[in-house]
């Protein structure tokens, strides 16, 4: 077990490539990030921006071919993941890093009961009895406020609505007391009500267990109420990574400043147009020379089209990469300031 | 039943409900004891029940595009030799109007019929019971062939626009599909229709070959909103229309029905579990729990003054996109999912999650009556003159309505 403050996962230059019939695909291109035992990092993208690749690359669950990690370093609380025999790798998951998806019903095996497949892990990764298993089992499912756990845990996947089968998965992913929890859109299927409660369970969960967690998600709301730390990618680039709420009240990235202005605000007057980034995600087979944002981006000059832009860094803990980072990062100071 | 009579105790001021004509009334809620004259105060409660009773209904006026009156959408579900088959209320008697030229949004949760509502308007679901008025026409009863022609003014736009788009299709053919279905043009002019369509949306018209599976996802919405434009319709139920859609994409579709409602004079049914972007988009809004309207109102309103205890745990579950007010903000977390529509709660369905329950409540089906001026709220425990639950739930005030 890792001490407080200590670094568990440390992500350096990570880059995973796929090769398809139109060409080298880097979908994750040199992303570097850190995460230290009990932190949330969120990790906000549009699709294809290459969050959840960063997230399986981590796992080791990118197949291969046609995906291949091309570089970089995945350190594991003092081990580098990427250099590890498979073997090895699988005992890792669902032990020390758990995952959980964002479909819980196509995560879940539909033929198996419940009980099978929690039992599983434990029995897998654990060592349990049939009995101990079922046991744990039936705990985990309390832990994460599912009712008659006893007689539930004989039920089928389909038995249960799809809140309650995000809880299963919680309570699989948890089941052997992770150290890492990936959470990848753990709430997009689900109802505002719903996602209310999950999201309290996996902050409630945090807290009692020290699990550090990475929560990728496109909806900064989520992020906003949840996190310690956001990296924005885009394009397979980490765009912006700052401190929760620096990223909030100050954006260095016209990308972000761009999404936070596209959601609308319940104080909003009705019936103004909402901000809109104009254009579509880009097709990241074939990036531009520039700025990948470049043609979508509303203050874009010359330099933008021509040059890839620096990671510049704002502080310490805030980077943005933009040619402009520290104009736009002055020009979001707040007014009153 | 013994014909109950609403009193009002003159020590603390709770409403009780006095069954028969005893004199002496105690009190459930302070104890005190009062004199009271059932038949003296019968007469008034109940013409304050019969003024507030009528602005419940929405009588087909002359802004309102579509008119639900009563309607009901009933399924009936498993049944074997065994088991008697159980009947489903997606859609229980919803009383709605919709105006010409205004978007009525639509919230719930998954399972409460809101979408089942949108596809019975447009008869993809047959209505069971109740009326679908059109300009004046009862669309829930015209034969099939009458309501094909109707579909030129009524159309939908679906939430998976991968799933709605015939994959074998070139984007061509699936615009122009329902133009040359009604016959609204020939031969080289569809084309010129279609690519007009395709502009119209924002797409290339060098797309016309293509095919759905390579768009992306904001762009096969567009498609999908160009199919629904292709008949010129008047109105048009978009069901989560931006739900499968990345952020910045959700803005650019939201904007894009803005401005077509705006030029074509289009009216909206906005089906939506998003609050927020019901809020953007909605003249009115309507929430829906398990096949009932359960309150009405305009967006400001709705989102600044929800009434019903269930529209303030909706709109506090919506995560806001700034970091302070999240720290700071105390979430009405609701216990447990949606009850099963086929076993409904009794009286009002929202009672087994509402902290605000009351014996009564079990047992009474609230109205959707006017609380303030064109707000509607279905929830025995408020009324005009006491909006308030939760000042009602602090007063002890039981149920006020007849």
């Amino acid at each position: 077990m890792t001490e407080k403050n200590e670094t568990i996962l440390s992500v350096d230059g990570l880059k995973t490539y796929f090769m398809t019939e139109d060409g080298v695909v880097k979908a994750v291109d040199g992303i570097s990030f850190e995460l230290k035992k009990g932190e949330t990092l969120g990790i906000v993208g549009e699709s294809g921006s290459g969050k959840s690749v960063t997230n399986l690359s981590v796992m080791r669950l990118i197949p291969e071919p046609p995906g291949k990690i091309a570089g970089g370093t995945v350190v594991f609380d003092g081990i580098n993941v990427l250099e590890m025999p498979i073997d090895e790798v699988r005992k890792i998951r669902g032990s020390r890093i758990a995952m959980i998806f964002q479909d819980p019903m196509t995560s879940l095996n539909p033929f198996l009961k419940i009980s099978t497949q929690l039992t599983e892990v434990t029995r897998l990764h654990l060592g349990h009895t049939k009995e101990q298993a079922r046991e744990h089992a039936i705990k985990m499912l309390k832990l994460v406020g599912i009712s008659d756990a006893e007689q539930r845990i004989d039920g089928y996947p389909h038995e249960f609505s799809g809140g309650m089968r995000q809880r299963v998965m919680i309570a699989m992913a948890l089941s052997c007391d992770p150290e890492l929890l990936i959470a990848d859109e753990p709430t997009t299927a689900l109802d505002v009500t719903i996602q209310a409660q999950i999201l309290e369970l996996i902050k409630d969960l945090k807290d009692r267990m020290g699990t550090s967690v990475i929560l990728i998600t496109h909806d900064l709301g989520v992020v906003a109420g949840m996190t310690d730390k956001i990296i924005v990618m885009y394009a397979g680039k980490v765009f912006e990574q700052a401190p929760t709420r620096e990223l909030f009240a100050r954006p260095a990235n016209p990308y972000t400043q761009g999404l936070l202005k596209s959601v609308p605000d319940p104080a909003h007057e009705q019936g103004k147009e909402l901000y809109q980034i104009p254009g579509l995600p880009p097709d990241v087979a074939h990036l531009p020379p520039g700025c990948p944002f470049a043609e979508r981006c509303d203050r874009a000059e010359d330099i933008c089209r021509r040059e890839f832009p620096p990671f510049v860094e704002i502080n310490q803990d805030h980077h943005s990469l933009c040619h402009f980072a520290a104009e736009v990062y002055a020009s979001s100071a707040p007014e009153d300031l | 039943m013994a014909k109950l009579t609403k009193l009002t105790c003159p020590a603390c001021g709770a409403t009780l409900n006095i069954a028969g004509t005893v004199s002496v009334i105690k009190c459930k809620f302070c104890g005190a004891e009062s004199m009271f004259d059932p038949q003296a105060e019968a007469a008034p409660q109940a013409s304050v029940d019969k003024k507030v009773a009528p602005a419940v209904r929405h009588k087909p006026g002359n802004d309102d595009l579509i008119l639900l009156d009563d309607l009901e959408v009933y399924y009936r579900s498993g049944g074997g030799l065994l088991s008697a088959s159980k009947t489903v209320k997606a859609v229980d008697g919803v009383t709605l109007g919709i105006k010409q030229g205004e978007t009525l949004g639509l919230v719930g949760e998954s399972g409460c019929g809101k979408s089942t509502l949108g596809k019975a308007i447009l008869r993809l679901t047959e209505p069971t019971g109740g009326k679908v008025f059109y300009n004046g026409k009862d669309l829930a009863h015209l034969p099939k062939s009458q309501m094909r022609e109707q579909r030129k003014h009524l159309q939908m736009i679906f939430q998976d626009p991968y799933a709605s788009l015939n994959p074998r299709m070139t984007v061509g053919n699936i615009i122009g599909e329902p133009i040359r279905t009604f016959g609204l043009a020939q031969g080289s002019s569809v084309d010129s229709r279609v690519q007009e369509l395709m502009e119209t949306v924002g797409l290339s018209r060098r797309f016309v070959k293509r095919y759905p599976h390579e768009f992306s996802g904001g762009q096969r919405q567009r498609i999908g909103i160009a199919r629904a434009l292709a008949v010129d319709p008047k109105f048009i139920v978009a069901d989560e229309p931006i739900s499968a859609l990345d952020v910045s994409i959700q803005a650019q579709i939201m904007n894009l029905m803005e401005e077509l409602q705006a030029e074509k004079k289009l009216t909206y049914l906005f089906i939506s579990h998003d609050l927020r972007a019901v809020r953007h988009l909605s003249d009115r809004v309507a929430v829906m729990y398990l096949g009932r309207i359960v309150e009405l109102a305009n967006g400001k309103e709705i989102y600044s003054d929800p009434l019903m205890p269930y529209t303030q745990a909706l709109i506090s579950a919506v995560p806001v996109p700034d970091p302070e007010i999240e720290a700071k903000r105390e979430r009405i977390i609701l216990q447990g999912d949606v009850p099963s529509s086929l076993n409904p709660p009794s009286g009002c369905h929202f009672h087994t999650r509402c902290q605000f329950a009351i014996d009564a409540c079990k047992t009474e089906t609230p109205q959707l009556v006017q609380i303030k001026p064109d707000h509607f709220a279905s929830c025995i425990r408020i009324s005009p003159e006491h909006p308030s639950i939760a000042e009602n739930a602090a007063n002890n005030l039981g149920s006020l309505s007849g």
